[in-house]
């Protein structure tokens, strides 16, 4: 007899730089909400958390999106285990 | 194949010496540095900060597609993370090849993508406050000139 994977499907999210300063945490795991299959979907989930996360999630023009550590969109699918990482364009060099 | 992000400083002599091949006719370097309070800036301070693990990966992606379009003999990436001083060397971009043509460009186009692509960010101190740089139009124009030249 085998015991049923009960664990529900997660999502790694990480911020970086001034919006890691508006919502308070580098990372954060949360469950994947119902419905959610893009990033675009998950965004309103990520903006009800906090004022911090509506605001640095305000402006979707100046932000950039990871998944998985590959740059993605609003319309990259994200599913059971994966890192989602949202940051400003980046200033290296 | 060597990209490094690190705290700590670099030698650029000595990572020019390990370019050095019997292969080698060129080696290219671009050495980016922290401008100090003398210049328009007047920061006292920087820090970066990085996304580890997508960093290396994306200076992977770039020297790759840097190999593909010239015919480079070695690369090397090293970019440095933390509170740097004015002065301080931030990022070392070498490349080695037979004929210098491709070396100049090659170390070009990488820093070009590097600052468009590599996920690092940088937070300046100026007169005792911390602000995060914005991302420069003009840096947008500098990697997007690569796709125009369909090299």
């Amino acid at each position: 007899m085998t015991i049923p994977d009960v664990a529900p499907p997660r999502l790694s999210i990480r911020y970086f730089a001034w919006m890691r300063e508006h919502t308070g945490a580098s990372t954060e795991t949360i469950t994947l909400p119902e419905g959610v299959a893009c990033v675009g979907d998950l965004v309103p989930h990520l903006t009800a958390k906090s004022d911090g996360h509506a605001l640095a999630l305000k402006n979707l023009q100046a932000v950039r999106v990871a998944v998985n550590r590959s740059y993605g969109d609003l319309d990259t699918p994200v599913t059971d285990g994966d890192e989602v990482a949202f940051f400003p364009p980046v200033t290296g060099g | 194949m060597a990209v490094r992000v690190q705290t700590e400083d670099f030698d650029v002599g000595a990572e020019s010496r390990a370019l050095q091949a019997d292969t080698v006719g060129a080696i290219a370097l671009f050495i980016g540095t922290v401008r100090g309070l003398r210049s328009d800036d007047g920061v006292t301070a920087m820090t970066l900060e990085h996304y580890p693990g997508m960093t290396e990966a994306e200076l992977e992606r770039i020297e790759s597609e840097a190999r593909e379009r010239w015919p480079l003999e070695d690369v090397t990436i090293i970019h440095r993370v933390g509170r740097l001083l004015p002065g301080d060397q931030i990022v070392l971009v070498a490349t080695s090849s037979a004929h210098r043509k491709a070396a100049f460009d090659a170390t070009e186009f990488i820093m070009d993508f590097l600052k468009t692509d590599a996920p690092f960010w940088k937070a300046e101190e100026r007169d005792g406050e911390t602000s995060w740089v914005e991302a420069r139009k003009s840096d947008d124009d500098a990697r997007e000139r690569w796709d125009a030249d369909g090299a």
